[in-house]
C-alpha cells in the first residue's frame, strides 16, 4: 500500500502532522503501537514562547479550544509550574497566589487524586482550604469495585450528573472563593467544565490525577476524529518493525500486522516518542532507535546515564535521535533525505517540567513545512 | 537457558508498566462493576495466578474477548489472551446445556437446515423466545439469525467445475455462517474473485473454527476443531498451492491466533497464507488486475470496523476497496465495540450490558444516517441490524453489488 506521507506514531506529534498533511491534500497513514502518551497529558505547554496560532487553529479546528495566558499551573502535589498554554478547562494564574480561600471537593473512593497534597501545598502559599468529600450514590456501582475507580470511569458518570455535582458544591460552599475538583469532567460532553463554571459562584480549578488522564484522552479522540474525517488512515495497534532503505531513502516498511505487505511513501515521519513509548530502547550496552537504527546521542559509560538520586534531573531523558539542522533522521552520520524526526525522541524533554507537548507541536510543523514546500 | 523458561511468562505479561491505559478501552468495564477490568483480571491477576491458583477469579467470564485491550496497550501485552488462557486453565465449571447450544453452531447449523423455514418461523415467535428465556435463560429480545434452506458448501460443489476453469484458484473458509445463514455472502466472494479470474475450491472439509467454544468453557472441543482445521487447510496451503480466503474477521483471528496463541495448535507454516479476502484482493487489485464497477452505484457506507478485524489491524484494506468504488461516500465509524461479542450477547445475563456497551456506536450510525452499514463481521451485523435497523453487508458483498456482472 502507498501513501504520500506515513507518520510512526500516533501520539501528539504524529496526529498534528498528519492532521496537517492530511488537510493540505495528502494521503497519510499513521501507524501506532497502542495507545500514547497523551494518556498522560496534563492539558498545558510549557514552552511555547509566543501566541501560536497555528496550534490554536489546528486544535479549534478538531473542537479544541485552547487559551494563552502566561502564567503558572497548580500541579496534582500542591506545587506549582509555569505554563502558557492550555486546553480552556486548564487553568493558568498569573502567581501561585491564586485564591483568598478554597474548598478542595473528592468523591469517596476516589483514590487517584491527592487532597492532602494538594493542601499542604496551598497552605505553603498562604491560601487556607478544607477538604470535602461527596459521596454520591451515583459513583456506587463504579465503588463496587475500588481498584476500577479510576479518573476515565468516574468521568463517564460525570457527563450525566455534573448538575448534582455542582448543587452539592453550591450548598457546602461557604466563604471560600475558590473550588478546586479533579479532572474527571468533559470525557465525551465538551461542555460539562464550562457549565460546572457557570453553576458555582465562584473560582473553579480543574487539577490531574492519576493517570490516565481525562483531558488527555478527550484531546487524542478528537484530534484522532479529525484525522480520520480528513481522510487520514490511523492504524492503532500496530508496530512498524524495520525499513527498507536504498542510497540514503526510506522506501517502506514493515508492521507486525501487515507482515509481508510493505508500507510504501516518498516521507516517512519518525514520531515513536522516548523510552516510555519504546521509541528509544536500551540495554545493558547502548540506547538505541528500533525500527531504523538511527544515530542516538548517549554517553559511552553506563553509569553515567543516570543519577542514583531518583528525583534529580535525570541525563538518559536528555539523549535522542540524532538529526541535522532540517530534522532528517541521521543514519551513520548520513542523513535519510525523506525521514523526518519529531517530538519526545529527539531527546531534550523533562516531563517534570513538562517540555514534550510543546517540542512535539512544533517539530511536528516544523516536519510538516519541509515535507509540503 | 532453563532458567528463563521459568521466568518469562507467556503473553508478553511482563512487559506490563501498569499504565492503566487498558482500563479506559474496556468496554465491559464501563457498564458491568462485577468485571474487574484488563488489568485486574489479565497481567495483575496473572501474578497472584501464578503464586496459586486459588486466586483465580470467575468474574473472568464477563471478558468479551473482543482484544480492546491489546490493541491500546502501548507495551504489547497480550491481555486478553491472558485472561482467556487463565480461563482455559483454571475455570473447573462445567458449560451449561445453553452454552454448549450458543457455541455449537456448525452443529445447530446442521439441525436445523433441513427445516430452515420451520425454524426461522419458530424463533421468531414470541412465545419461543419466552420458553428459550425461562428455560435456556437466553434473552427474548435477542432476534435469532436466520438459516438457509441449502448450505453454501452444496452450491458451491454444484459449481465446482465451472470454478475448476479459472486459471488461479483459491480455497474459502466459509465458516458456519456463510454454510448455513448466509450462502448468499459465499456466492459474492466467487462473483467478485471470479470477475479477478480467480476460481473459488472448498476446503477438503472444514469445522467451525471454534471461537464460540473457546469463550464457552469448551477448549477441549476447540483444540480438536483447530487441529482439523490446521490439517485442512495445511492440505490446501502445501498439497494444492492454495491461499486461503476468509470473509469472516472472528473467525481468521481464531485460525491465525488463537490456535497457537491459546489452544497450542502449531500454525506457523500455513498462518501466513490464511488472509481476508479484502486484503487478498486488494493486493490483486494493487498488482495490477482490475474491476470493472458500475457507473449507477451511488451509496453512502458507513464502515464499522470489527473489534476482531481491528486487532488484526486489517480494516484498512476493506476501507481502501469501499472508497476506490466511485459513487461511494465512505465514512469510518468512531472505534468502538458493537457490544455482542459472539455468543456473548445472547446471554440474559448480558444483554442490557450488552446493549449500553453498542449504544454509543448506534447513536453515531443514526446521525450518520447511511444508506449501508459495511462490517467484516456476522454477529456484529446482527446486533447492529436489530439495534438499529440499519441493513449491515459484509465488504464484499457491497463489492460484488457494485462490479458489473
Amino acid at each position: 500500500m502507498k501513501f504520500d506521507t506515513i507518520i510512526i506514531g500516533g501520539g501528539l506529534a504524529g496526529l498534528v502532522s498528519g492532521i496537517s498533511l492530511q488537510k493540505a491534500g495528502q494521503d497519510v497513514a499513521i501507524i501506532s503501537t497502542g495507545q500514547n502518551a497523551l494518556h498522560f497529558f496534563s492539558g498545558s505547554f510549557e514552552s511555547v514562547e509566543e501566541p501560536p496560532q497555528r496550534m490554536a487553529d489546528l486544535f479549534s479546528e478538531a473542537g479544541i479550544r485552547l487559551q494563552y495566558r502566561p502564567g503558572v499551573r497548580l500541579m496534582p502535589l500542591g506545587t506549582f509550574r509555569p505554563a502558557t498554554l492550555s486546553l480552556d478547562d486548564i487553568n493558568l494564574f498569573p502567581t501561585p497566589r491564586f485564591a483568598k480561600k478554597a474548598m478542595i471537593v473528592n468523591f469517596t473512593g476516589y483514590h487517584d487524586f491527592f487532597t492532602d497534597f494538594l493542601a499542604e501545598g496551598l497552605e505553603k502559599q498562604g491560601i487556607p482550604c478544607r477538604v470535602q468529600l461527596l459521596q454520591l450514590p451515583e459513583l456506587d456501582v463504579i465503588r463496587q469495585s475500588p481498584s476500577e475507580m479510576r479518573s476515565v470511569q468516574i468521568a463517564r458518570t460525570m457527563d450525566r450528573i455534573w448538575e448534582k455535582v455542582v448543587q452539592e458544591i453550591r450548598v457546602r460552599l461557604d466563604d471560600e472563593d475558590t473550588v478546586i475538583l479533579p479532572q474527571v469532567f468533559g470525557l465525551q460532553d465538551l461542555s460539562v467544565p464550562g457549565r460546572i463554571r457557570q453553576g458555582i459562584p465562584a473560582q473553579i480549578v480543574f487539577v490531574g490525577t492519576l493517570p490516565p488522564s481525562v483531558p488527555g484522552i478527550r484531546t487524542q479522540m478528537l484530534l484522532k476524529r479529525r484525522y480520520e474525517i480528513l481522510g487520514g488512515t490511523y492504524l492503532m495497534g500496530d508496530e512498524a518493525l524495520k525499513a527498507h532503505i536504498h542510497d540514503g531513502v526510506v522506501h517502506s516498511i514493515v508492521t507486525r500486522n501487515l507482515d509481508s505487505h510493505y508500507l510504501e511513501a516518498d516521507n516517512f515521519i519518525l514520531a515513536t516518542g522516548g523510552f516510555f513509548s519504546k521509541g528509544l530502547k536500551s540495554n545493558p550496552f547502548r540506547i538505541y532507535e528500533p525500527v531504523f537504527g538511527l544515530d542516538v546521542t548517549f554517553a559511552e559509560d553506563r553509569n553515567t546515564w543516570y543519577s542514583p538520586d531518583f528525583s534529580a534531573d535525570q541525563p538518559y531523558m536528555d539523549y535522542g535521535v540524532k538529526t541535522d539542522a532540517s530534522l532528517h533522521a541521521l543514519q551513520d552520520g548520513k542523513p535519510l533525505k525523506n525521514l523526518y524526526v519529531i517530538g519526545s525522541i529527539l531527546g531534550g524533554t523533562h516531563p517534570e517540567f513538562g517540555t514534550a507537548a510543546g517540542l512535539a507541536v512544533r517539530s511536528a510543523f516544523a516536519a510538516v513545512d519541509q515535507i509540503l514546500s | 537457558m532453563k532458567l528463563q523458561e521459568y521466568t518469562i511468562s507467556k503473553h508478553n505479561f511482563e512487559e506490563c508498566m501498569k499504565c492503566t491505559v487498558c482500563t479506559a478501552y474496556c468496554p465491559v468495564l464501563q457498564v458491568n462493576p462485577m468485571y474487574p477490568g484488563p488489568k485486574q483480571a489479565g497481567p495483575d491477576g496473572e501474578r497472584l495466578r501464578l503464586k496459586d491458583p486459588y486466586f483465580f477469579n470467575y468474574a473472568l467470564k464477563y471478558c468479551m474477548n473482543c482484544k480492546r485491550c491489546e490493541v491500546a496497550c502501548p507495551s504489547d501485552v497480550n491481555v486478553a489472551d491472558l485472561i482467556q488462557a487463565a480461563r482455559i486453565r483454571y475455570d473447573r465449571s462445567k458449560p451449561k446445556l445453553r452454552d454448549r447450544i450458543l457455541a455449537s453452531t456448525d452443529f445447530m447449523g446442521t439441525l436445523a437446515r433441513p427445516f430452515a423455514p420451520v425454524v426461522n418461523g419458530v424463533t421468531r415467535l414470541g412465545v419461543t423466545k419466552s420458553v428459550m428465556d425461562a428455560t435456556l435463560k437466553i434473552d427474548h429480545r435477542r432476534s435469532f439469525p436466520k438459516y438457509s434452506s441449502r448450505s453454501f458448501e452444496s452450491w458451491l460443489r454444484r459449481h465446482a467445475k465451472e470454478q475448476a476453469a479459472f486459471p488461479e484458484q483459491v480455497a474459502y473458509f466459509h465458516g458456519c455462517y456463510v454454510n448455513y445463514n448466509n450462502p448468499g455472502l459465499g456466492r459474492d466472494l466467487v462473483k467478485v474473485l471470479n470477475a479477478l479470474g480467480v476460481g473459488v475450491q472448498l476446503l477438503e472439509k472444514e469445522k467451525c473454527c471454534g471461537i464460540a467454544l473457546i469463550t464457552n468453557g469448551m477448549s477441549d472441543k476447540a483444540t480438536r476443531h483447530a487441529t482439523h482445521n490446521i490439517d485442512a487447510i495445511r492440505k490446501a496451503v502445501t498439497d494444492r498451492g492454495l491461499t486461503v480466503v476468509t470473509t469472516s474477521s472472528s473467525c481468521t483471528l481464531t485460525i491465525r491466533e488463537e490456535y497457537p496463541n491459546l489452544l497450542g495448535v502449531d500454525n506457523a507454516d500455513v498462518r501466513d497464507s490464511v488472509l481476508m479476502a479484502t486484503r487478498y484482493i486488494f493486493e490483486r487489485l494493487e498488482k495490477g488486475a482490475t474491476l470493472r464497477f458500475r457507473t449507477d452505484y451511488h451509496k453512502k457506507i458507513a464502515y464499522h470496523t470489527p473489534c476482531h478485524m481491528e486487532r488484526m489491524g486489517w480494516g484498512v484494506f476493506s476501507e481502501k476497496l469501499m472508497r476506490m468504488i466511485p459513487g461511494v461516500e465512505f465514512i469510518q465509524l468512531d472505534s468502538a465495540c458493537c457490544g455482542i461479542a459472539g455468543t456473548y450477547g445472547f446471554k440474559k445475563e448480558n444483554y442490557e450490558a450488552s446493549q449500553a456497551i453498542g449504544a454509543p456506536l448506534f447513536e453515531q450510525i443514526r446521525a450518520v444516517n447511511p444508506d449501508i452499514v459495511a462490517c467484516d463481521c456476522e454477529t456484529c451485523k446482527w446486533q447492529i441490524e436489530m439495534s438499529t435497523g440499519y441493513t449491515v453487508e459484509n465488504p464484499i458483498s457491497i463489492l460484488a453489488d457494485a462490479i458489473e456482472s
